[in-house]
């Protein structure tokens, strides 16, 4: 066990809270930058897709781990970003431009949503994101002139300082790209976290008649989150596009915007490593189910077998466990076990308790 | 097709919305939690009358598996509030979002798995027949639909405000521990809710099954029901019923008279309309809270 004794301001939020912390994140980046020399290109990809999904989940952690707002409809701001960075690079705008306005249409649209919602939240909130969810695939094969409908829209080749980041071609360009990405957000987000914006989300996720009371601006702080979450949201939704190479409005159905969900969920909510754990998970269970429907389909010589709908039975299986058994997701799960080890023996099974509360109605008084 | 033939159409269609906005509104009133799996329970439902009444194994008479299927689903939304549900006790409402999603996921993988994907429709006595009614033809079935969703609302309606055991529900969810004082017992009183939901939702399925045809992902009509119970006010049980109504209708008619493609829109527009200009909808029962 390590005491850090705080003894200004500036050390409550440092970035790192001390040496060894940060030598592991260093040794993780390292990891990172090496990952291309370890591993063969098709895991590569694997990992670029999942810290594509990290960097989604971390803009809906934003939203609903920081600011509290359950958002049921983020694949409209995937959608967003990513048809709108493919159709700034169709019109030949630059990547390192189209990227990230993409990322601001998907904010402003997000803003947009906000505004009428403001006063809405808990299962309001979840409801009307939810038919925004449904709604954006519709809107997007109406929008047909401009989407490309049911047929989508193919992905165009990024080219920067001569060198052309495909996921194919160069696997690792594409990869660096993502990385440097998933860090930039990282940095962002923890910056966030500790300013005057980042206390007071935590502030209205806990109690907005509290926050307002501290002098919180509920309605502008809201429109920030959103603005945010989609932002970032927009940004994991841009190189979504560039991954898949092609896609239409299918790749943003309701499924997804429940994965996002689950994503954090399972991750832990309101933690950044949340979003990196969750999206391991999401992206694992297809290919751990793959290679298990291969196995077993060699064992009973059918061939590979193939169950419509198991992967998302799973899902919905994996998150019941986790709301009813570990709430705090796999990140509490891990501070769970490293407290134990820090404190043995003196650890307490009550020490993570979270209270609970009666309820009572906000229709009557 | 008259309007007044769509109007009947939308209206039978609004009666099933109405009848799963129901559901909603029940276990909103007790226990202040939304079911978003309320659609996938009546996709179980209708599919257990099919099951029963004309199965591989088992084909019981029509009239007897209605019951048997209600019974049934009544019994699940019991043991699972009692087993599941119960643990969520006293966590936030957003928790219990997440958790009925996942629900509704993997009541349709069980579903998809046991009955396939492959649309079903119910054989009912009264399918396929029509009366007519002063020169326009109406289907039996449609005229079936209204009239069940009306007595049962107007039963539900009594139950709720008349009965006692209504009365310690709508107490449980204003004020838990308040009602723990009054000695009701309320873990009790939320299984009842639910088993009550249970079976709303099998009526709905078997309603909604004879008039078309059912897969297990029928249940995602569940989102347009909430149109349903948000313009209603998501309190009040003559509300649901209304708003259902009034998105069954809107539906039929927009398809009529909107381009083809944007017609679907409109219960989704509807939906998010009402939550804009009128969050708490029509019939609003909702003050500005307190700390």
């Amino acid at each position: 066990m390590r005491n850090v004794f705080k003894t200004s301001y500036d050390a409550d939020i440092r970035l790192f809270k001390h040496g060894a912390q940060a030598f592991w994140y260093a040794l993780l980046l390292a990891l990172m930058l090496a990952m291309p020399l370890l591993i063969s290109s098709f895991l590569l990809g694997e990992v670029s897709g999942i810290l594509i999904w990290s960097i989604a989940g971390l803009g809906l952690m934003v939203l609903t781990g920081q600011a509290g707002q359950a958002s049921l409809g983020h694949t409209a701001f995937l959608a967003m970003g990513c048809y709108a960075n493919t159709i700034l690079m169709m019109k030949g705008v630059p990547f390192f431009i189209s990227f990230p306005v993409a990322g601001l249409l998907a904010g402003l649209f997000g803003v947009i949503v906000a505004i009428p919602t403001l006063k809405l939240h808990g299962i309001y909130l979840a409801i009307f994101t939810l038919a925004l969810a449904v709604l954006i695939e519709d809107i997007i094969v109406l929008s047909e002139p401009l989407t490309g409908g049911v047929t989508g829209l193919t992905s165009q080749t990024i080219k920067m300082f001569g060198l052309s980041f495909d996921r194919y071609a160069n696997p690792n360009a594409f990869y660096y790209l993502v990385l440097a990405t998933t860090l930039l957000v990282v940095l962002f987000y923890r910056n966030m976290l500790r300013s005057p914006l980042g206390r007071s989300f935590a502030a209205i996720r806990d109690s907005e008649i509290s926050a307002q009371a501290m002098g919180v601006n509920i309605a502008s702080t809201k429109a920030m989150a959103f603005f945010i979450s989609c932002f970032i949201t927009g940004l994991a939704g841009a190189l979504i596009g560039q991954f898949s190479g092609a896609f239409n409005h299918e790749t943003f159905n309701l499924v997804i915007a429940i994965q996002l969900l689950l994503m954090i969920v399972v991750g832990g909510l309101g933690s950044i490593h949340g979003a990196f754990f969750g999206a391991i998970v999401v992206g694992a269970i297809p290919l751990g189910l793959s290679f298990l429907r291969d196995y077993i389909g060699k064992l009973s010589g059918a061939g590979s077998i193939a169950i419509p709908g198991l992967e998302s039975g799973i899902f919905g299986l994996i998150l019941i466990g986790f709301i009813l058994f570990e709430p705090m997701g796999i990140y509490g799960r891990w501070l769970k076990i490293r407290t134990y080890f820090e404190l043995f023996p003196f650890y307490r099974r009550d020490m993570f308790r979270r209270n609970r509360s009666y309820l009572k109605t906000e229709r009557m008084r | 097709m008259s309007s007044f033939q769509l109007l009947v159409s939308g209206l039978a269609n609004g009666c099933v919305y109405g009848l799963i906005a129901i559901g909603f509104v029940l276990i909103y009133k007790a226990t202040e939690q939304v079911n978003f799996a309320q659609g996938d329970f009546m996709m179980l439902g209708a599919f257990i009358v099919i099951a029963l009444s004309q199965g591989k194994m088992v084909q019981l008479p029509f009239y007897l598996s209605i019951p048997l299927a209600i019974a049934t689903m009544a019994m699940f939304g019991y043991l699972l509030d009692m087993i599941v549900l119960r643990r969520m006790f006293g966590q936030s409402q957003t928790a219990m979002v997440i958790l009925t999603i996942a629900l509704g996921f993997v009541i349709r993988f069980v579903a998809g798995a046991i009955w396939g994907h492959e649309p079903v429709a119910l054989a009912t006595p009264i399918s396929g027949q029509s009366a007519k009614v002063g020169g326009i033809i109406l289907g039996l079935d449609e005229i079936a639909i209204v009239v069940v969703t009306v007595l049962l609302t107007l039963a539900l309606y009594y139950y709720f405000n008349r009965t006692r055991m209504g009365v310690a529900m709508q107490a449980a969810s204003q004020n838990q521990l308040a009602a723990y004082y009054m000695g009701i017992p309320v873990k009790q009183v939320q299984s009842l809710t639910w088993a009550l939901a249970g079976g709303t939702a099998a009526i709905a399925g078997i309603l909604f099954a004879t008039k078309g045809s059912i897969d297990p992902s029928t249940g995602l009509l569940g989102i347009k029901a909430f149109a349903a119970a948000v313009i209603g006010g998501f309190g009040s049980l003559p509300g649901a019923l209304l708003g259902g109504l009034l998105v069954g209708v809107v539906e039929p008619f927009a398809s009529r008279y909107v381009m083809a493609g944007y017609s679907q829109i409109a219960p989704y527009a509807v939906l998010l309309l009402v939550l804009i200009f009128r969050p708490h909808g029509l019939f609003a029962q909702v003050y500005s809270k307190k700390v």
